[in-house]
């Protein structure tokens, strides 16, 4: 006689004791709705997850930025396949021994040449602090090298206008050079200044008072930063006045800031290179008067024999410690065993660069571990706060025929939900921060978000989300419902 | 056999030293069909013996089988399946989530049953109608009066189709026309064979049923059987037939 109201008594009876799992959506649309009621409490909840995952993301950018420009610095300068040769004073123990320090000379060149397989390329270097002077200018420059036609291979130089100087210009010792655009620019202007590219093959260049020929010029270098900027300033210019003369065109960075990776751009562009022999002839050999008094060591007097540096590419990589050692015994006996040299490679400088993003990763990984850390302890603070105010939602729930799981999903999947729009927060704040960033000091390394930064973050929020929600869902679930009942 | 079988059971609560007995010592039988009042005054363990027939709390001592089941075994996840497919509760204060509508009130236990969106729609929706209410499904219980209230809670508590309805004081908040026409719904739902139990603490409502149990102190103190007495359902004056 029993007339349900109901049309489903079956499933009912049938499956008694088969329990279902609660509805995602529902509890989604439950949480939802509880985030938007208590808009503001929600958003200073999430505040430390967006600045969690912000922080990781903007600087996680920034480092792979810094990365990046580093390497591309590297590459510039001749890569990990690099040494250099060094002058160095002498060991404490060997002090006593210092007159009789010959220093770094063509014979060690011609001895690494001779028993140093694993060297692939040298090239002796004779460094003149210079004042070149054309066209009515002056410019102060450390990179006037007098070296051999093989330094353009070792320094990662090629040749845009005119020629290299040539084996038989270093033999006759001729007045020629060739200049980066660095130099270029201080001395004929850049081609943003002057509306045009100015190439000055074939005139004359005062380095020290004495006359070169500019026989060959290198091509602009610059980062891959540098260059994008200066391609959509250059855009932007074009847009906005198309016949305006060129002459109003962004400038060329010349490295005035002198920082981060720009730098190694900055110097190669302002290089001049001068045949070696032509460099040791008017500058050492007394043969001309240099006008310039060298460094307080001795080195640039009249007749001093010694090289400022040599420059090796060795064969592989792989093998620097072994090619490093053989450099070594090789100038340990012409060098009679006085150590007055020392190496320098790119592997100390990629090293710095690994410590230097290893230390940046740590303590920004640090600040947004912290951040993140403060937002779970916010979350689960404001999920004590709503369980508490709850406590009768959670008896109904329980006495309709919530199950403790039941309850602990849905505190736990609103945990998760809060920090998942924190974390969607974040992400969408690092974007922002990082064009503020970057909008702040345009010449610097661009940072570049990756997407692996941006799911680790994201992926970071979420684990606090479900980290904050165990112990309040615990608490839920854990309520009596007849307590829960009572509570008025 | 009885739907509910109650043996000796008690409450007993310690407060600083001090023992409580909100039961003592009951045993009771409530069969299927029946419509029964539990009364007694404030304090006098109806609410305790509603929720522990309910399977919302559990004796101190005793038993208590429920459609065969002994309870006392019954872990706490099939406890909360029993109460999800056995039992329904109607309250005082109604006991609705005032965030959800109340068609999503009405489809609460079914989505701790388990029952698929559409289906839980249409069965809340007929339950909404069984207790004339469809209409305000979308409102949310702030949104309607207080009877209208407790018709929602009473959808919510069929809508499972359960073996039987507790109701603690079900009027006990509403003025005294719309309590009527509250219980005359429990009288119509005992007509089509629901097993009601009704915890009141006034005579008058209590009159409405044919069984009553007196409870005092934790004790039940008297029961009045009219089923026995060949007095079912009686009219009840005050109350008009639907
Ligand atoms: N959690 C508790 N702790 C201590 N005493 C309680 C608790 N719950 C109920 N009681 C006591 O049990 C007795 C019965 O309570 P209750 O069943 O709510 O009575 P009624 O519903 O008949 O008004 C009362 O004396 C009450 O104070
Ligand atoms: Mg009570």
């Amino acid at each position: 006689m029993r007339s349900a109201p109901t049309p489903a008594q079956a499933p009912a009876a049938t499956v008694p004791l088969a329990h279902g799992s609660i509805d995602l959506w529902m509890t989604v649309g439950v949480g939802l709705r509880e985030t938007w009621a208590h808009k503001f409490r929600s958003l200073l909840t999430m505040l430390g997850i967006i600045l969690g995952v912000s922080s990781l993301v903007a600087m996680s950018a920034l480092v792979k930025g810094m990365e990046v420009g580093a390497k591309e610095a590297l590459i510039a300068v001749g890569g990990l396949q690099k040494v250099r040769v060094e002058p160095q004073e002498l060991p404490v123990e060997q002090r006593h021994l210092q007159e009789q320090a010959v220093g770094i000379t063509i014979n060690d060149v011609y001895a690494l040449q001779a028993s140093a397989p694993l060297v692939k390329r040298i090239s002796p270097e004779i460094r003149i602090p210079a004042t070149a002077s054309a066209n009515g200018k002056n410019f102060r420059t450390f990179m006037c090298l007098g070296v051999w036609p093989v330094a353009l291979e070792l320094t990662e130089h090629v040749i845009a206008h005119g020629r290299m100087f040539n084996e038989l210009d270093d033999e006759m010792a001729r007045s020629v050079c060739v200049i980066g655009t660095g130099t270029r620019n201080e001395l004929w202007g850049s081609p943003e200044e002057v509306g045009r590219e100015i190439v000055p093959l074939g005139e004359t260049l005062y380095v020290n008072g004495l006359p070169f020929t500019i026989v060959g010029m290198f091509p602009h270098y610059e980062s891959e930063q540098e260059r994008k900027a200066r391609e959509l300033a250059r855009q932007q210019a074009a847009l906005q006045s198309t016949n305006a003369p060129a002459a109003t065109g962004p400038a060329r960075d010349r490295g005035r800031g002198r920082r981060g990776s720009n730098f190694a751009f900055w110097i190669k562009n302002a290089t001049i290179y001068m045949p070696l022999n032509t460099a040791y002839m008017k500058f050492r050999s007394g043969i001309t008067y240099s006008g310039f008094r060298g460094s307080s060591s001795g080195e640039g007097n009249i007749g001093d024999p010694r090289l400022s540096s040599l420059e090796l590419k060795i064969h592989s990589v792989d093998r620097l410690a072994e090619s490093l050692q053989q450099i070594r015994n090789v100038l340990m006996t012409t060098h009679r065993g006085i150590e007055d040299f020392s190496f320098r490679t790119q592997e100390e400088w990629a090293e710095n660069i690994n410590a230097f993003i290893r230390n940046a990763r740590r303590s920004g990984g640090l600040i947004a571990g912290i951040s993140l850390l403060v937002g779970g302890i916010g979350i689960m603070n404001i999920m004590l706060a709503s369980i508490s105010e709850r406590v009768r939602e959670i008896g109904i729930r329980k006495s309709v025929g919530a199950a403790t799981a039941d309850i602990f999903i849905q505190i736990l999947v609103e945990s998760v939900f809060i920090a998942m729009l924190g974390g969607l927060a974040g992400l969408l704040t690092s974007v922002a921060l990082v064009r503020l960033i970057s909008s702040f000091s345009p010449t610097e390394n661009a940072p570049i978000i990756t997407v692996l930064a941006l799911s680790v973050a994201f992926g970071f929020s979420v684990l606090v989300g479900v980290l904050a929600g165990l112990f309040p869902a615990v608490k839920a679930a854990r309520l009596n419902p007849i307590q829960a009942l009572r509570y008025e | 056999m009885a739907l509910v079988e109650l043996r000796s059971v008690s409450k007993i609560y310690h407060l600083g030293g001090e023992e409580i007995r909100a039961l003592d010592d009951v045993s009771l039988d409530i069969h299927e069909g029946e419509f029964i009042s539990i009364i007694g005054p404030s304090g006098s363990g109806k609410s305790t013996l509603m929720h522990i027939l309910g399977c919302l709390d559990s004796p101190t001592h005793g038993t208590i089988q429920l459609d065969g089941r002994m309870i006392q075994d019954a872990s706490t996840r099939e406890l909360a399946a029993i109460r999800n497919r056995k039992i329904g509760f109607v309250f005082q204060f109604f006991n609705l989530l005032p965030k959800l509508s109340v068609l999503q009130n009405v489809e609460l236990p079914m989505i701790y049953s388990g029952i698929a969106t559409r289906q839980r729609h249409q069965r809340a929706l007929g339950a909404l109608q069984a207790v004339d209410l469809a209409n305000r499904a979308k409102h949310r219980p702030s949104q309607l009066s207080g009877g209208q209230q407790q018709r929602a809670a009473i959808a919510r508590a069929l809508v499972n189709d359960p073996r039987i309805i507790f109701a603690d004081e079900p009027t006990g908040n509403l003025d005294s026309h719309t309590g009527e026409a509250i219980l005359a719904l429990f009288r119509r739902l005992s007509r089509e064979g629901r097993t009601i139990v009704l915890v009141t603490h006034d005579p008058e409502i209590a009159a409405v049923t044919p069984r009553r149990i007196e409870i005092r102190d934790g004790k039940i103190a008297e029961k009045v059987d009219l089923t026995l007495a060949g007095l079912d359902r009686p009219p009840a004056p005050a109350v008009l037939a639907p």
